[in-house]
């Protein structure tokens, strides 16, 4: 165990690098040693990943705070790469012996003489900030915190007689990276990640024409933000009423509508089609394998030319967002369909050396008990020029979806879903009723061959946004302008 | 890479150390939970490894009660100082949460446990040697790209492994312990059709002892039918139909009652089986049961304790055997001790669910749906048109409302066959009108997982598409 040291709370400096060395008594000589451990059987490169993240989650419940937990988990992974293979293995002990034992493991993969040892490390010199360090996670801030969910749950009970049930949550973290590598990189971060939930239900007695009707409703956000984040636009009170507004609205919905038809999509989390129908297909391990839809589609034409979709992980604050990915490697603007066009895929260190193409810093993990692959972090499109009353204007009848429950894709045949939890009609040009919830359908290379029109209005999701892949998840954003796609298939029970 | 040897016996001490240093800061009770695991994994793509990873890991979870109020804390890091940091860090927090007359640990007369071999944990799994488990992978993928020229690309084939140990001890005088294993494998096959266009699907064996692992073979050929069957699906009009549902799709819904069911859900009137107990939720036929003590008996003579099965559940009581749904009436929520005394229920179902932190949850044994009678083939051969699904996406099911929407692929059935793959399509209810229009049942219910269920057909439902 590392000798015993003052614990101070995250310290202002950006050399993140400090508390691997002084609190976890961590040296580079032992990351050298366990880098020259990992390719005692040859190997093309190897890495550590030293993780530890502290969390804290507090909810309330019925008006009373039923919950609080704080968790605490520190550990390594090692990772050795030789041609398309991996090896990988972790530990939650961060002694030497437990180190060179995973080092040892992970180089079971490869079979070659021993690599160079290597000697020092490239320290790249930390680059200005996305995020504030300290986050939301300081102790002291406690009742901070508490007082966050005792305002969002009086908030929602007070919008309507109708809300009889609120619970609320904040949860926050604070994550500390390193990454030291064969090929020199030496770098780390501090991540720290808040966010606040409003979960609601609304019951009607005379609802649904006298036979009574309940409904749900939820709302939320957050960021890489301090408790700041949450006073004004992002406050309790605006999530919270927030959740009961749609809780209501949905005690007198009418079933969506069934069929291919017009959709018009709002802005912000709908943007979660882009994620699912693009996106995923665009990381560059599915392309590598030839198990995308979009294989071999650069260059081509995938979308109407209103239609420019990047990934950018260096919008401040933003849940998404990191100075740097889980390799090591600075996050960036990667531009991945300009104006209906393939322009890009999201690359990691192994498929940029094996594809021969730029690296995008787009290698991110769960944590230090999975091994990194290509993944998105806020993915949007860009604004058009039309104005939102106009797209609206535009349809006779079809659905304008405002909200949106998650998604899924399936890569290799590109079908994907998107399910949305509060949406409206259209009839003659007009928002008109309030639909129950639908999913959507479409196909990833197809669907935005049918954005016709695209709004002026870009905005991004709330920030609670998380992206699962192969059992990883990982915070991301999504965000879109109001958008016109001619047709889509729509998921009701109703009449088209 | 396989933990340090701990010793039950170190664990259970460092159990009780824990529990022993939060009272004397000031709990009135404590629990704590201990985890141990060992996991392995490989993926061999196109005939080459691709990964290889294997590692252990060790976690305690503490919650701590100072009367009424409650909270927990978690931690990978044992030394003395965490440790410290965790008992301080529950008790400090615990503080500040509110009084809660229904929380608190359950009475000690409610304590339990299964004493008989439940038969959770085969040592074959932790020594097959790694090279073994390689063939299996690359067997598996090999009889996939064999099948058929149209399978030309893989997304692998792999093999995993995992075991754990997991200990609960609490202040009121319980101390369990478990160990069990698991392995199984699967192959990601991937066809082209003459157009260029791609099809993936897959298929896979699981079970708690590599002995009665199925042959790789016959699974990676399996993987391809199931792949092949995709090639060339194309949408249908938006219409009503019949859809029968597939046992992997059927678990899902199925899986909604229990969800449904859930006692947090119920006292919330956050679902619509909300004040429905004796009342009719589904049809005469439909049975449906929370088992979490079933023990399988196999033909090569093995037992083996079913995926859901455990000696007791997250709070230390022991698992038992509880009926949802009989004869299509609901006669039961299931709970944990904390949502039972909500629902002024007796008593919990045994379903408390715990992890490393957060109060327990309410989570499923074995559950399924009782089996009918008929064969699926019988079952598709009554459909003049519908659907039959194989797979569903999304997340378009509402629990409050029984609002249910998801995409879907199957096959098309014309006058009782099937006639050609669908895709790009949803399917859409209510759950409360599906679960009663649920006009056959499969005597097909095999536990691949801890929810299972036969091949179900329903009627009335809302196909979109073109």
């Amino acid at each position: 165990m590392p000798p015993p040291r003052t614990d101070k709370t995250p310290v202002a400096s950006p050399d993140h690098k400090r508390y691997f060395i002084e609190k976890l008594g961590l040296s580079e000589r032992l990351m050298e040693r366990c880098l020259g451990e990992a390719l005692s059987a040859g190997g093309d490169y190897a890495d550590l990943y030293f993780e530890s993240v502290s969390s804290t989650s507090l909810g309330i419940d019925e008006s009373l705070v039923k919950s609080a937990s704080q968790g605490i988990s520190v550990g390594c992974g090692i990772r050795v790469l030789s041609g398309e293979r991996t090896g990988y293995a972790y530990t939650d002990d961060l002694s030497s012996a437990r180190l060179l034992h995973a080092a040892r493991t992970a180089a079971l993969i490869a079979s070659g003489p021993a690599k160079e040892p290597i000697a020092g490390f490239r320290h790249t010199s930390d680059n200005p900030t996305l995020y504030p360090i300290a986050g939301a996670a300081a102790d002291a801030e406690i009742a901070a915190k508490l007082a966050l969910i005792q305002r969002a749950d009086r908030a929602a009970r007070a919008f309507d007689p109708r809300i009889t049930q609120v619970r609320a949550g904040f949860s926050d973290e604070l994550r500390r990276i390193l990454v030291a590598a064969s090929d020199g990189t030496f770098a780390s971060d501090t991540q720290p990640l808040a966010r606040l939930n409003v979960f609601v239900i609304a019951q009607d007695a005379g609802g649904n024409d006298g036979a009574g009707s309940t409904a749900r409703g939820t709302s939320g956000g957050g960021g890489r933000v301090t408790l700041d984040f949450f006073e004004g636009t992002h406050s309790p009170e605006h999530f919270a009423r927030e959740a009961a507004r749609t809780a209501i609205l949905q005690l007198d919905a009418i079933a969506a509508p069934a069929g291919e038809m017009p959709v018009v999509l709002g802005p912000g989390w709908p943007g979660v089609l882009l994620h699912e129908a693009v996106g995923h297909g665009l990381e560059a391990d599915f392309n590598r394998k030839k198990t995308s839809a979009f294989a071999g589609l650069i260059g081509q034409k995938v979308a109407s030319e209103k239609v420019t979709v990047v990934d950018n992980g260096l919008m401040p604050n933003r849940r998404g967002s990191i100075n740097m990915d889980d390799e090591g490697n600075p996050t960036q603007e990667t531009v991945l369909i300009e104006k209906g066009i393939l322009r890009g895929y999201l690359s990691d260190k192994l498929s940029s050396r094996l594809m021969g193409m730029p690296n995008t810093g787009s290698g991110r993990r769960e944590s230090y008990h999975h091994i990194p692959m290509p993944r998105m972090t806020n993915t949007y499109m860009l604004n058009g020029t039309d104005m939102p009353e106009d797209i609206i204007k535009s349809v006779q009848r079809g659905l304008y979806a405002v909200n949106f429950g998650g998604g899924q894709v399936d890569i290799t045949n590109g079908k994907f879903v998107f399910s949305a939890s509060e949406a409206y009609l259209i009839e003659d040009g007009k928002v008109t009723r309030p639909v129950k919830g639908a999913t959507l359908i479409g196909s990833g290379p197809e669907a935005l061959k049918y954005v016709s029109m695209v709004g002026n209005d870009l905005a991004l999701d709330e920030g609670i946004g998380t992206c699962g892949k192969a059992g990883q998840s990982v915070p991301v954003g999504v965000g879109m302008p109001t958008t016109k796609l001619d047709r889509m298939t729509v998921g009701g029970t109703g009449q088209q | 890479m396989p933990t340090e040897a701990h010793t039950a016996a170190d664990l259970k001490q460092l159990a009780s150390d824990v529990l022993a240093r939060a009272l004397r800061a000031g709990a009135t009770d404590a629990e704590a939970v201990v985890y141990e695991g060992d996991e392995f994994s490989t993926l061999v793509r196109l005939g080459q490894v691709e990964t290889l990873k294997e590692s252990g890991s060790r976690a305690i979870g503490l919650r701590v009660f100072i009367g009424h109020r409650t909270a927990s804390t978690s931690s990978s890091d044992f030394s003395r100082e965490s440790l410290d940091r965790l008992v301080d860090g529950a008790i400090t927090l615990a503080r500040i949460t509110s009084e809660d007359p229904f929380a608190g640990l359950p009475d000690p007369a409610e304590f339990g446990q299964n004493n008989s071999d439940q038969h959770l944990y085969f040592d074959d799994v932790n020594l097959q040697p790694p090279a073994e488990r390689i063939e299996i992978a690359r067997a598996v993928e090999a009889a996939a790209m064999a099948f058929d020229t149209r399978i030309q690309n893989s997304g692998g084939g792999d093999f995993d492994t995992a075991t754990s140990h997991r200990i609960l001890m609490n202040s009121r005088g319980f101390t369990g312990e478990y160990r069990r294993s698991y392995c199984g494998f699967s192959a990601q096959p991937i066809a082209h059709d003459a157009d260029g266009k791609m099809q993936r699907n897959y298929w896979y064996s699981v079970a708690r002892t590599t002995r009665l692992l199925e042959d790789p073979t016959a699974i990676g050929q399996e993987a391809a039918r199931r792949t092949l069957q995709r090639l060339g699906a194309r949408q249908v009009k938006t219409q009503q139909a019949p859809v029968v549902f597939s046992p992997e799709v059927a678990r899902s819904i199925v899986g909604n009652i229990f969800d449904a069911a859930n006692g947090d859900a119920i006292y919330r009137h956050a679902s619509f089986f909300a004040e429905m107990l004796g009342q009719r939720v589904a049809g005469d036929n439909v049975t449906v049961i929370d088992d979490g003590t079933l023990v399988f008996d196999h033909d090569s003579g093995i037992k083996t304790g079913g995926f859901g099965t455990a000696p007791f559940d997250g709070e230390g009581l022991p698992t038992r055997r509880t009926i949802l749904i009989e004869n299509g009436i609901l006669k039961n929520y299931v709970t944990n001790t904390y949502t039972a005394r909500k629902l002024g229920l007796a008593a919990s179902t045994g379903n408390a669910s715990r992890s490393l932190a957060g109060n327990p949850g309410i989570g499923a044994g074995n559950f399924f749906l009782q089996p009918g009678t008929l064969s699926p083939d019988e079952i598709v051969a009554d459909v003049k048109s519908g659907l039959y699904v194989t797979e569903t996406m999304g997340f378009g099911i509402n629990l409050v409302t029984g609002d249910y929407s998801q995409g879907a692929a199957g096959m098309w059935i014309e006058n009782g066959e099937l006639a050609y793959p669908v895709e790009e399509i949803t399917i859409a209810g209510n759950l409360k009108d599906m679960y009663k229009n649920i006009s056959a049942i499969g005597n097909d219910l095999v536990f691949r997982a801890a929810t299972a269920a036969p091949t179900l057909r329903i009627e009335g439902m809302t196909i979109a598409g073109s």
